[in-house]
């Protein structure tokens, strides 16, 4: 086992599919010298050269729908989108095309697509680089959406991602990439719809999702000196959704709370609120369901703004004594 | 065409404020003052300046992420860019934009974006409602090399000729988006050519040269005030410092920086200056000093001015 960062785990990922499969290949803006706006991919085409490392055009619509093409005939297309914000310029060749091409061919055609791309704010980019946006994919059938909160997991669940037949939006998060932790030199890769239980408690169930894992942890501790006992559910992918790790844990603890970064109205919060209200879980709920959520608005620009538009560590610690109470 | 002293000198100082402008942002970035990432336009002072003085004051534009001449060549106010920039309230978004997002309608400006290529169809679009609403007024857009890759370049331009719109494309051309070289992502000579799909005029010019950028654009404004359609004007230029906040310059020489240096687009126009005996050296040594000093008073008004509170946080997003 070896530490290293969550940005050194994707691009190994990346590095050893490359290797593997001859199919595999990565399309982005900037990728090559540049390394990617964030450094991923820093160093790769001096490994694997600039037909497999391919600097794309400032052209998302044409780079995911190229992705869509080449997958269609036999290869297996990593795209880098620079942020996700910019995933709404491709959302054509998304939503319409890769999404719907294996079901609306009858099965004919398949769209074996990565698309991977940072989302979150916290860096001060403001509105238009600072979106969460994952919600609006785990929306459209066709699409697998995953959200990888520790190197461990972004390296096995990228595996995961390129070697399955389907179009995949993988979020990454900017904040993310420096945090360190330990991943295995040996080949694995991380399944699809398996939730995690990052911590186990028995007072109430938080499910969260990308960087607020990590803050519901941060939570979790704070309030484990309280001798409140928080377990947190870490689901790794949207779709496909590990609905029976969160009810059985609802149906233990009694309690849910939901935390995401994203904009709480219509985000994915909700869908799981009515997937463990549509369960047997419902009977066992002690309390109303919370959403700890970012607030309904675009990601402002000036610091103390932007760190009060999503959930911070204290708001979850809050959150929770508030919902203990009820 | 003759233009006027004033004028001229009205150029320079705009250029110069911008060179002080971001060399003090480049400054307070690395010192955490200015937090989050800014695109600066150093050596790029003369594609500002040039077209944006071809527009009268209610005139509109559209700008990019790298906009801080235009904004000062419109006639922003300094201090309430610093502001904005160091995410204060008295800012031009009242903080919550930051650099690639200063805006302000009243002096015709639509605005910095965060999206490349995401402000041609809306300068495209005010360009419609000016034909539509007689308004006389015309647009100016600008964008980069980069952009004109985006299927917003090539849907805008197709619709502005179509409806013959009154709209002027800038395209400041600094060779470069990001690392991508323009050579390696347009296989024409020039980003001018692609206005010939659109049946449109493309001219490309000397980005360096303040008073040729002024010259042609000016003659695209009249032209597209007269209702006779748009322009590509394309500027070659370059810029010094890296892509955004950080920037290793791996995809570019330090001989190729050099060499553009040397064709610094402020020194140019003051040594036209004072070989025209328009301006003695004396007064551009003032000039430099009186726009350092605004430079500075911007900061102490930035720096004075409070952050938002958190009232302001679900404020603005609808209008009322
Ligand atoms: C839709 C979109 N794609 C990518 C980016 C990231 N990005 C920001 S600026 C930039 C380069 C733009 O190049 P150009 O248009 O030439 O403008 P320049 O930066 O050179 O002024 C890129 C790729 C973005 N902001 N928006
Ligand atoms: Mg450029």
């Amino acid at each position: 086992m070896e530490e290293i960062t969550y940005g050194q785990a994707v691009r190994d990922a990346m590095r050893e599919e490359l290797q593997r499969d001859e199919n595999v290949f990565l399309m982005g803006e900037d990728i090559g010298v540049y390394g990617g706006a964030f450094g991923i991919t820093f160093g790769m085409i001096d490994e694997f050269g600039p037909d497999r490392v391919r600097d794309t055009p400032i052209s998302e619509a044409a780079i995911v729908g190229a992705g869509v093409g080449a997958a269609m005939v036999g290869m297996r297309p990593i795209v880098e989108i620079m942020f996700s914000d910019f995933l709404t310029l491709a959302s054509d060749q998304i939503m319409n095309q890769a999404a719907k091409i294996h079901y609306m061919l009858g099965g004919k055609a398949k769209v074996p697509l990565v698309v991977r791309t940072p989302g979150g704010s916290g860096t001060g980019a403001a509105a238009q680089h600072s979106q969460s946006l994952e919600a609006l994919f785990a929306h459209i059938p066709g699409l697998k959406v995953v959200m990888p909160s520790s190197p461990y997991d972004v390296k096995g669940l990228l595996k995961t991602a390129i070697r399955d037949d389907n179009p995949v939006v993988f979020f990454e998060h900017k904040l993310l990439y420096s945090k360190k932790g330990e991943v295995p030199d040996t080949d694995y890769t991380v399944p699809f719809g398996e939730a995690e239980i990052k911590r186990s408690g028995s007072d109430i169930t938080v499910f969260a999702t990308s960087i607020m894992v990590h803050r519901a942890l941060e939570a979790a501790e704070q309030l484990a000196n309280e001798n409140i006992s928080v377990e947190v559910i870490d689901p790794k992918t949207l779709v496909p959704l590990d609905t029976e790790t969160i009810v059985k844990s609802v149906i233990k603890t009694g309690r849910l709370m939901i935390v995401q970064e994203a904009c709480k109205r219509g985000g994915f919060a909700s869908e799981v609120v009515a997937e463990v209200v549509e369960s047997e879980a419902f009977g066992y709920l002690d309390a109303p369901i919370t959403r700890v959520a970012g607030k309904n608005i675009p990601i402002p620009y000036s610091k103390k703004l932007e760190a009060a538009a999503v959930p911070q560590v204290e708001d979850i610690v809050k959150a929770v004594k508030e919902e203990l109470l009820q | 065409m003759k233009l006027s002293k004033k004028l001229k000198l009205r150029m320079l100082e705009q250029m110069l404020l911008t060179r002080y402008f971001e060399e003090k942002v480049d400054e307070l970035f690395a010192k955490g003052l200015i937090h989050g990432t800014t695109h600066l336009s150093i050596g790029e002072e003369a594609m500002a300046a040039g077209p944006v003085n071809a527009l009268k004051a209610d005139d509109f534009m559209a700008i990019t992420h790298r906009g801080h001449g235009s904004c000062i060549a419109k006639g922003a106010d300094i201090n309430i860019m610093m502001a904005e920039l160091m995410g204060k309230e008295t800012g031009y978004c009242k903080g919550k934009g930051g650099s690639i997002h200063v805006a302000n309608l009243e002096e015709g400006n639509l605005g910095a974006n965060g999206i490349v290529g995401g402000g041609i169809p809306i300068a495209t679009g005010a360009a419609l409602a000016q034909k539509m609403q007689n308004t006389g007024k015309i647009v100016l857009c600008f964008f980069g090399d980069g952009a004109s890759n985006e299927g917003t370049f090539h849907e805008s331009l197709n619709m502005a000729s179509i409806w013959q719109l009154p709209i002027v494309y800038v395209c400041v051309n600094n060779m470069y988006g990001m690392s991508t070289c323009i050579d390696d992502v347009c296989p024409t000579n020039n980003i001018s050519d692609r206005a010939s799909a659109y049946q449109m005029e493309g001219i490309t010019i000397d980005g360096n040269d303040v008073l040729e950028m002024f010259e042609v654009t000016n003659n695209a404004v009249i032209k597209a005030r007269k209702g006779q359609g748009p322009t590509l004007i394309e500027g070659l230029t370059y810029r010094w410092k890296g892509h955004s906040k950080s920037d290793a310059n791996l995809y570019r020489t330090r001989e190729e920086i050099e060499e553009w240096k040397k064709k610094c687009p402020i020194k140019r126009f003051q040594t036209y200056l004072i070989e025209q005996k328009i301006m003695s050296e004396e007064e551009i040594k003032k000039m430099e000093e009186s726009s350092l000093e605004t430079i500075e008073r911007a900061v102490e008004f930035a720096e004075q001015s409070p952050y938002p509170s958190l009232d302001a946080l679900e404020e603005d997003l609808y209008a009322y």
